[in-house]
């Protein structure tokens, strides 16, 4: 091997870290992936989960996707491509009569001309703040209460973003970006169909209500990629594949199989990591994908850090809410009063925004929803190769979920996984006797088959409060850790998940001592 | 990971307690301290009534450093830290290398938040294998449990379940040997022994606050009453006596000891940003072990180290009999650049001493300063520019402290 100086190792082969890794490898370090799985991705996969059914076991739609990492990283030569962009979204009423949004155009329910208008502004000034967020994905975010001058034109620049919105767009900004989507549905709208849709981009993937406050910030997260919803062909494994391709044209080289058991100090730096069967790997540089629990207090271990510090990452809040429910379906399914091509959709139960509260309240006291809510697509309608002929995958995101289920999960599985299948039966009444196999994974199976202490996509909640210089917690949120050699790269780190690859090139730049809005295209 | 486990607070008996009326505990010699203070002059220390002064606080110094004392030290937070990871735990917790306080020593040592600045500070007392007591003046539970996440460690608080008592003052070796205490005599400083006493063990430690020579005595609540009869029985012809706070401040300046809330703020009850304390700030730069690769503000400290730290703290010998207490110190150029934190005229060095905090980088040894002095003579107010020098010896230093065996007086 060559001199443990120039040696890297990233923890986990998710997304973020096969991103550090191919811009690393492109930097000329010498970089090794280590997985602990038999194949490369984390959370963002496609696996079979009945025999000739594939489906993306975690993320289902693509729409966060750091342009400059697709762009810098070559990934459409490296093998991605999407079999389908710029899906509609179709909010489901058990009458059939849905509604369709497409950007901001409305179809179908009863839509008042009022709320159409609304909807066009509604999307404007989403949109136009979500673009504050959007430049802040791209770069290290800067410290607060030092005299660096990196730092003060960081702050400076997202202050005059603030301000650039010019002064109606800049107060409502400000009024709206840490208090609660219900409240401000209920100021611009008035169809019940319509709020409960444009409420669930508030809450999907979180713990949060449509009532709870950072969930117009969960939105804007959310809106932040400026790009449509899209599905890629052959599921979010293939974006995973493309960034190995890209990783290894650049010389990085990934292990599969290999568990990082701990990460090996040398007094105060980082040495190297230990694997489950004891294989030691010297390093000078460690970058860890897994989220900031795992990372310090599993693999490094609180006895190692700091107390304040150990205390603030066991305080992140990062419990799941979200569960994934995957369906081998005997043929299409058929929704009341949907066609053909509107099955392709990304179809949504939540009706409306009491119904998805109501939801929610459940996860409050550790019970799972009895009516829950769902974010459902049909990925073999748009790609044929993850189905056998004449069958279909349905993928659906279900929520409410707690990680923490006050009964358990082992026994109240089976149960819940009934629940959201009748659930699904009301809109869609054929579908349980099309039901080949099934899969549910609770927050709980999440945390174990992607290794996400709490389960929770964005290895943390994404909240005001967690985000930019405090994500995950100060001291750590400029990728560096407070262990010299240690860095982070994950969903945990600015600015979260929903495969967007931003973690893993910001902490790349960290790690060369780049700045990474510098970067351009 | 290692499991991290750790015990709440000791089950307390309140029935027998009145603190609810109160609102303050009273210490299990209490029943003894109160006929004693005749002035019924009392203060709060933490949870605890503690005396200021029994009867005159001068005859009580003078007691100490000519006799013996005895001052109540139950009100003093103790934590006991036990189990296998006892060790490291101590080790990332405070800044010193805890390794080095062999079994049946105490060691003085200082602890940090991760920004660098002090806690407390306080003693380490090596009970037995993996078996540690933490006293220091401030209340910490709260934080030492944070401290125990990833240790195999228990951390409870025995406060209320150890009673506590320094005998300092030159005849307090000979009041013991009366008592009974064979071979206290051979204890080197901060050693630990344990002799019976009644059907417990009384433990007794050859540490103390008054720089002089002297033990503390530790022991079970139940026994405290009977402790104190014994000791004052034996130190009858030998000159004891009990002493309150306000002695001890005048002890522990000559001593050149720092205090929590006098020189320097506890870092978790401070609210205002700079107005805390790192140890390089404190002049206990000495118990900072950078070998160690982990403990609470290492990285802070290595930046202040590399980047220089704010204050120094300097004893001053001042010119006058006038103590300075609360005073601004100034550069011989009438320019602002420090402050006293605790003064007192010093009866045994013939002097006005006094612990300050200077800007750096002042605070070099015989620098010479003005300290600004208010004082009263009868009713009329005086204001003194008083010559001072930065000096690093301590004020009152007898060799007694050290000597062992200790002669009877």
């Amino acid at each position: 091997m060559t001199n443990v100086k120039d040696q890297t190792v990233i923890i986990g082969a998710g997304h973020n870290g096969l991103v550090c890794a191919a811009y690393l490898a492109r930097a000329g370090k010498s970089v090794t992936v280590l997985e602990a799985s038999g194949q490369v991705g984390g959370a963002a996969i496609t696996r079979e989960f009945a025999p000739g059914f594939k489906v993306s076991a975690a993320a289902h739609l693509l729409y966060m996707l750091d342009a400059r990492v697709r762009k810098e990283l070559a990934l459409d030569s490296a093998g991605l491509s999407l079999a389908q962009q710029d899906i509609k979204t179709t909010a489901l009423a058990l009458d059939g009569n849905h509604l369709q949004i497409a950007g901001d155009t409305l179809q179908g329910a009863n839509v008042s001309d009022k709320d159409r208008l609304a909807m066009r502004e509604y999307r404007r000034f989403m949109n136009r703040f979500a673009g504050i967020i959007n430049r802040l994905n791209n770069r290290i975010p800067p410290r607060i209460g030092t005299r660096d001058h990196g730092d003060w034109a960081g702050l400076a620049k997202l202050a005059l973003n603030v301000r650039m919105l010019g002064k109606q767009d800049m107060r409502e900004f400000l009024r709206i970006a840490g208090i609660n989507i219900y409240d401000v549905l209920q100021e611009n709208f008035d169809d019940p169909l319509l709020k409960g849709a444009l409420c669930m981009d508030g809450v999907l993937g979180t713990n949060l209500g449509p009532r709870s406050n950072n969930s117009v910030f969960c939105a804007l997260h959310r809106f932040s990629g400026l790009q449509g919803l899209g599905i890629p062909k052959g599921g979010m494994g293939a974006v995973s594949d493309a960034l190995a391709v890209a990783a290894r044209q650049h010389g990085a080289v990934i292990r599969l199989a290999a568990p990082v058991a701990r990460i090996l100090l040398d007094g105060a730096r980082v040495a190297g990591v230990e694997l489950e069967g004891g294989e030691q790997i010297a390093a000078h540089t460690v970058i860890s994908s897994a989220d900031p629990a795992t990372t310090f207090l599993g693999l490094l271990g609180a006895r190692n850090l700091e107390a304040g510090f150990a205390r603030k990452v066991q305080n992140i809040r990062m419990r799941g809410n979200a569960a994934k429910l995957h369906l081998a379906l005997d043929g299409a399914p058929e929704f009341k009063g949907l066609n053909q091509d509107q099955l392709g959709n990304r179809l949504l139960i939540a009706p409306d925004m009491g119904y998805v509260d109501h939801a929610f309240n459940h996860s409050k006291y550790g019970e799972y929803s009895v009516r829950p809510v769902a974010e459902i697509t049909i990925p073999s309608l748009h790609d044929d190769s993850l189905a056998p002929p004449g069958k279909h995958v349905l993928s659906a995101v279900v929520q409410y979920a707690p990680y923490q289920l006050k009964t358990g999960w082992s026994d109240h599985k089976t149960a819940f996984t009934d629940l959201v299948i009748d659930t699904l039966a009301a809109y869609a009444p054929r579908i349980r006797s099309q039901v080949l196999h099934r899969e549910l994974l609770t927050p709980v199976d999440i945390e174990s088959e992607f290794r996400i202490k709490g389960g929770h996509w964005h290895h943390g909640e994404l909240a005001l409060d967690q985000f930019l210089m405090l994500r995950p917690v100060p001291h750590a949120a400029q990728y560096a850790s407070p262990v010299d050699g240690l860095f982070l790269c994950g969903a945990g780190s600015h600015p979260g998940g929903g495969v967007m690859g931003s973690a893993g090139r910001n902490a790349a730049h960290a790690v060369l001592g780049k700045k990474a809005e510098d970067q351009q295209p | 990971m290692s499991q991290s486990s750790s015990k709440p607070v000791q089950a307390i008996d309140f029935s027998t307690k009145t603190h609810y009326l109160t609102k303050v505990f009273q210490s299990p010699f209490h029943v003894r301290q109160e006929p004693l203070n005749h002035l019924q002059e009392w203060g709060r220390w933490a949870d605890y009534l503690s005396p200021h002064a029994y009867t005159c606080s001068a005859m009580e110094y003078f007691a100490c450093r000519n006799a013996c004392t005895v001052f109540d030290l139950t009100p003093m937070s103790k934590y006991h830290v036990s189990g296998k990871d006892a060790l490291p735990f101590l080790n990332r917790l405070v800044t010193r290398d805890v390794s080095k306080i062999k079994t049946g020593r105490v060691g003085y040592t200082v602890w940090c938040a991760d920004d660098g600045q002090v806690i407390d500070d306080g003693t380490i007392f090596h009970l037995g294998e993996d078996d540690y007591r933490l006293c220091s003046q401030e209340r910490h539970l709260d934080w030492l449990l944070t401290n125990t996440l990833g240790f195999d460690v228990r951390v409870s608080e025995e406060t209320h379940a150890v009673a506590a008592l320094a005998l300092q003052g030159p005849t307090s070796c000979a009041t013991l040997r009366k008592m009974g205490l064979d071979g206290v005599g051979d204890m080197k400083l901060f050693d630990i022994r344990h002799f019976p006493f009644a059907d417990t063990q009384l433990m007794v430690s050859r540490t103390g606050f008054t720089g002089d020579l002297g033990y503390e005595l530790w022991i079970d609540p139940a026994h405290a009453v009977e402790l104190w009869d014994r000791l004052f029985e034996a130190g009858a012809l030998l000159g004891i006596q009990a002493m309150g706070d306000v002695a001890l401040q005048m002890l522990r300046v000559e001593a050149g000891f720092i205090q929590a809330r006098h020189e320097f703020m506890p870092a978790h009850t401070t609210v205002r940003t700079g107005h805390t304390r790192s140890p390089f700030e404190l002049g206990l730069g000495w118990l900072v072990d950078f070998g160690k690769p982990v403990f609470n503000g290492r990285r802070a400290l290595l930046a202040q180290q590399q980047h220089g730290h704010r204050y120094n703290l300097v004893k001053l010998d001042i010119d006058g009999n006038k103590p300075a207490r609360d005073s601004y110190v100034f550069g011989l150029n009438k320019k602002k650049i420090g402050t006293v934190t605790s003064a007192t005229w010093s009866p045994s060095a013939k002097a006005s001493i006094a612990l300050a905090t200077l800007e750096v980088p002042h605070g070099a040894p015989g620098e010479e300063l003005l300290v600004e002095i208010f004082y009263q003579k009868e009713l009329k107010w005086n204001r003194v520019m008083a010559r001072a020098r930065v000096v690093t010896e301590v004020f009152y230093d007898p060799p007694r402290k050290r000597l062992t065996p200790p002669a009877d007086f």
